[in-house]
């Protein structure tokens, strides 16, 4: 009993400690609020936010609230961690495996990218993008077409975009696709651990992939037309695309300091994770008759895989939180348009300001919740 | 009864020490940032990041420009020197937070009166020291001569957490032009997107067109469109709730320009002590008690005039001489068809 009462008094000491701080800072915020006159309240939300934003996936105008436009910075940020993330992983593994390879010149340039873009800082890598690079691209008027109908200009990467007839069709299509695929490979298992076979089920599923979808193609009625962006001339030297996305530079010019900064850090995860597999492993491998590039499936990946997903889900993280600094290229996220724009119109700092860490940390949280759930699937089952 | 008159002479006298004492320090007293400000010995002043004209920074960090002057004439003020301002650059997203949380106390940084920052936010706008509307800027080879040859699909750069940025929308909406909205932190990113051929059109107040030019690569391929699309009426901002700090800030910048409309500079307003014209000897301190209600001596606005100059003066010096905008348009007196007008210093 008195051991219990001693070890809880340091807790409850610590939590009375911390409930008194934020009360104190609760309070505090309050006082000063109220000498300055400034209301507290989060109905300025409702409010019609009058202002327009440069890019958004929902419909959006300054007709609509602070609200739809908090969620318009939100999905921005959004888009642009997703597509990094799905870069800057690609990169990663491809120079993570290369800096391994036998070969001089793949494993020194490999060395040599991930030195070069780790060791400098992310925000003038992003002005160098930004400013320097981009910048550099040619007026709309003199663009030449890349693979005849994208063009890369000052104001933005204009690609077609697709317009789909019956996509439900193709939709189905796709969904048969990954049902049979399923089903062909849990059959494949079984086989092979049954009777020893085994089935080409690579070349099986794509097959498949191209197949049905051709099928939807041929007979299902589905059809694809592209809009293709027409040069615009807005006044005697001025000129713009239209039809098609134009995807704008700052997005563009994200996205590559994003993906190359992280790529070398997960590069140096994957690296670190193949080495933490021990050479036995591979060595019994061998010896039992594998193949290269079934050690590599079989054995070695799901080993390194394990020590290579948490210090990855660390990069996720950051790679996430760093898209914040979008706001230095006028990037609309969520700090540019709503700790940004909405904060300046509305004058409400403390509650704009406490949404966004708090809208940052669910992010963080859900992705490593996300991560944590893939880490536990694959890790050692022990019977 | 001799005795009794002495005694009460002497009460009144003693009244009057009282009264004049208390005066003189309750507006101490009530004005934190005054106590604060003569206590620190310089005036805490915001101000833009580089605005030539109203407030720029020279390669040694002397700042100058016409809203550079108003905090220049609080100081002259209270402090009695014009040098004693600590000036902080502050982007158009930092300036309110930097003013209400205290970092600043005088917000002197071409903003745009309006009644939600006036009403809302915790802001009191004291006067008005230029006034401005909003325009546009194109290059002078696209043929562009007015707003109404814009077309579906510009691109407009402008500064986020403005006016502008309102203005901007309820113009291209008004006329049914889609428009790409292409919005930074800071002005000197606004002009270097516009001038790369990121943008179409630089949209912000005209005063600010006009000056941004001179930083262009080649100031003559722009011009700015004759159109002017809102009320943009810049004025220095204060915190609420210290009405004699506000007080002080209004009333130095109402000296200057009535100091302009009685002829008053600062190389004769020594002189001008013995003008036979009550308004002005108000305004040189030689009549009247105008500065008690401030706490602050007679001597104050002589100060201003002698060490900032009037209106008129500042706007040569900062605006018109620079080149910017040489004409002086609305912010001309009132008696020279213009639209300034401030109550009477009396």
């Amino acid at each position: 009993m008195n051991n219990k009462i001693k070890r809880y008094i340091p807790q409850i000491l610590t939590l009375l400690f911390v409930i008194g701080l934020l009360g104190f800072f609760t309070f505090n915020a309050q006082v000063n609020m109220d000498n300055r006159g400034i209301d507290f309240g989060f109905g300025f939300l409702n409010q019609e936010s009058s202002f327009d934003v440069q890019f958004s996936l929902i419909e959006y105008s300054g007709s609509h609230s602070y609200a739809r436009a908090y969620l318009v910075g939100l999905l921005n940020t959004l888009l642009v961690s997703f597509i990094s993330i799905i870069f800057c992983t690609i990169l990663g593994v491809i120079i993570g495996v290369s800096r391994l390879s036998s070969n001089f010149l793949i494993r020194n340039s490999a060395a040599w990218y991930v030195e070069f873009f780790r060791n400098i800082p992310l925000l003038l890598q992003i002005f160098f993008w930004y400013y320097a690079a981009l910048r550099a691209l040619p007026l709309p008027e003199k663009a030449a077409p890349w693979f005849g109908v994208t063009y890369m200009t000052i104001k933005g990467y204009y690609i077609p975009s697709f317009i789909w007839n019956n996509f439900d069709i193709f939709l189905y299509s796709i969904l048969a696709v990954i049902i049979s695929i399923f089903f062909i490979s849990s059959y494949a298992k079984k086989l092979r651990e049954t009777s020893g076979k085994q089935i080409p089920l690579f070349f099986i599923s794509l097959g498949l992939l191209i197949v049905l979808p051709a099928i939807s193609f041929l007979i299902g009625g589905v059809s694809l037309d592209f809009e293709i962006p027409v040069l615009k001339k807005l006044s005697l030297t001025s000129y713009t695309y239209e039809g098609g996305i134009g995807l704008p530079p700052e997005l563009i010019a994200l996205v590559l300091a994003l993906s190359l900064y992280t790529s070398t850090f997960i590069a140096e995860c994957v690296r670190a994770g193949i080495q933490g597999v021990s050479k036995g492993q591979k060595e019994a491998a061998a010896s039992v008759g594998l193949t290269s590039n079934q050690i590599l499936k079989l054995v070695i990946m799901p080993q390194a895989l394990r020590i290579i997903i948490p210090p990855t889900t660390n990069q996720y993280l950051n790679l996430t939180k760093n898209s914040s600094l979008a706001a230095a290229i006028a990037y609309p996220d969520l700090v540019l348009v709503f700790a940004g724009t909405a904060l300046m119109q509305t004058g409400k700092a403390i509650e704009i300001v406490s949404i966004t860490m708090l809208t940052y940390l669910s992010i963080s949280l859900a992705i490593a919740a996300l991560m944590n759930w893939y880490n536990k699937k694959i890790e050692i089952k022990e019977k | 009864m001799f005795n009794v008159i002495r005694k009460l002479t002497s009460f009144a006298a003693m009244v009057a020490v009282l009264f004049v004492f208390t005066t003189e320090t309750m507006a101490a007293k009530k004005s934190k940032t005054l106590k604060n400000t003569q206590k620190k010995g310089f005036v805490r002043c915001g101000v833009s990041q580089g605005l030539p004209g109203f407030s720029n920074a020279d390669a040694s960090g002397n700042w100058t420009g016409i809203d550079v002057d108003v905090c220049r004439a609080v100081a002259a003020a209270v402090l009695g020197d014009a040098n004693k301002v600590k000036f902080t650059p502050l982007s158009a997203k930092e300036r309110f937070t930097a003013l209400t949380s205290g970092e600043i106390d005088i917000l002197s940084r071409n903003t745009t009166w309006t009644l939600s920052r006036d009403a809302d936010i915790g802001l009191t706008f004291v006067g008005v020291n230029f006034y401005d509307g909003q325009g546009f800027m194109v290059r002078k080879s696209s043929g562009i001569t007015s707003t109404s040859q814009f077309k579906n699909g510009i691109s407009a750069c402008t500064n986020i957490g403005t006016t502008t940025e309102l203005n901007m929308r309820d113009f291209f909406n008004s006329r049914g032009i889609s428009y790409e909205p292409v919005a930074f932190e800071k002005a000197d990113e606004v002009v270097a997107a516009y001038d790369a051929g990121r943008c179409d059109t630089y949209t912000t107040d005209k005063s600010g067109l006009a000056a941004q030019r001179t930083k262009m690569k080649n100031p003559d391929e722009h011009i700015v469109l004759p159109e002017t699309i809102s009320k943009e009426p810049l004025g220095p901002v204060v915190r609420q709730g210290d009405a004699v700090w506000e007080d002080i800030v209004r009333w130095s910048l109402n000296t200057m320009i009535e100091a302009e409309e009685y002829g008053i500079t600062s190389s004769n307003a020594d002189s001008m002590k013995t003008s036979d014209n009550p308004q002005i000897k108000r305004l040189v301190g030689a009549e009247g008690e105008m500065g008690a209600a401030f706490g602050l001596d007679n001597d104050w606005n002589l100060r201003i005039i002698k060490q900032v100059g009037n209106y008129g003066e500042s706007y040569k010096r900062n605006i018109a001489d620079t080149g910017i905008l040489p004409d002086r348009g609305p912010n001309q007196l009132w008696t020279k068809g213009g639209i300034l007008y401030v109550p009477p210093a009396r």
